[in-house]
């Protein structure tokens, strides 16, 4: 692999963990506030 | 999960302008009609997405003069352009939090900031990249490149000046005026290569009179800048929905503490 090939996958490597740990980071967290939600409003609505 | 969210009890009447926005200011409201756009959001960014990477990285040929290089540009002017995009809708939603007093514009821009700010350095880490097979350097400190680095810091600035409060709604109104004050850096990166004598060549896919490359590459280009501001505004409306929902969780515990105090 040429080193122009290292820097374009090194640029989308960056690029998707960079957008995978965000997004992962916000599906945590909606998954940690729903559980604690059910556990301290039961009746609520967290649609 | 009903009645809007949480004002601080210095909250001053909001002008009539804001009172359709405020429907959304209901956190019930927000998650449900929310819950039904993220999944298409997802589905959509990710199809584009995928088109357009398998485009750049496959189908499209090598520029003539970059050579195989060419294909960062596939990310990295997206993430120019959301750089500059998201911080004006960001600037947005400050005149919209110091007008209407909007709590859900204050949410969004708390959880803008740190997706901006991703962005933005993924535009100046993927320029680098690009830089040094082209320009045989990794940084020059041309307007440009300079304002870019000026815009991360203000995105920064912003994600660590809303937290740097007790009082979100305080938080708040510091991160809207900095990102208000801030907005001016925009145009100038914008136009940085118009005005200066850069490095960094100027407007190619912007022009008015017509883009300045072939539509081989034009096309996966746009087709890729879809496809990441699909994902950014999904990544946004997650994160503010992740936000809207511990707030509940806050307003709750501290609800059950009261309680708990009094008995």
């Amino acid at each position: 692999m040429t080193l122009h090939w290292w820097h374009i996958v090194i640029s989308y490597a960056l690029t998707a963990a960079v957008f995978g740990g965000l997004a992962a980071g916000a599906a945590l967290r909606h998954r940690a506030a729903r559980r604690m939600l059910a556990r301290l409003d039961p009746r609520g609505d967290r649609s | 999960m009903d009645g809007p969210i949480t004002l601080g009890p210095g909250a001053a009447p909001r002008p009539a302008g804001g009172r359709n926005l405020h429907r959304f200011a209901n956190p019930g409201r927000f998650l449900r009609a929310t819950g039904r756009l993220m999944p298409l959001l997802w589905i959509a960014a990710i199809l584009v997405l995928g088109a357009g990477l398998a485009w750049a990285l496959v189908f499209s040929p090598p520029d003539w003069q970059q050579g195989e290089t060419v294909r960062i540009m596939y990310v990295h002017v997206p993430m120019a352009w959301l750089a500059m995009g998201g911080y004006t809708s960001l600037a947005i939603l400050s005149v919209m939090s110091l007008i209407w007093r909007h709590p859900l514009a204050d949410l969004t821009a708390r959880e803008l900031s740190p997706v901006g700010a991703a962005a933005t350095a993924l535009c100046l880490a993927t320029g680098s990249l690009w830089g040094k097979p082209m320009w045989g350097t990794w940084w020059v400190w041309d307007a440009r490149l300079t304002s870019v680095l000026v815009l991360f810091f203000l995105w920064l600035g912003h994600a660590a000046l809303v937290r740097a409060f007790d009082d979100p709604e305080r938080g708040a109104r510091a991160g809207a005026i900095l990102a208000l004050v801030g907005f001016v850096n925009v145009p100038i990166v914008k136009f940085s290569v118009d005005w200066w004598n850069t490095l960094h060549q100027p407007a190619s896919v912007t022009r008015l009179d017509a883009p300045g490359m072939h539509v081989a590459i034009l096309y996966p280009l746009l087709v890729c800048s879809i496809g990441f501001t699909l994902l950014f505004a999904a990544v946004v409306l997650a994160r503010t929905r992740a936000a809207v929902m511990e707030r509940r969780v806050r307003a709750l515990q501290l609800a059950r503490a009261r309680r708990e105090d009094a008995a």
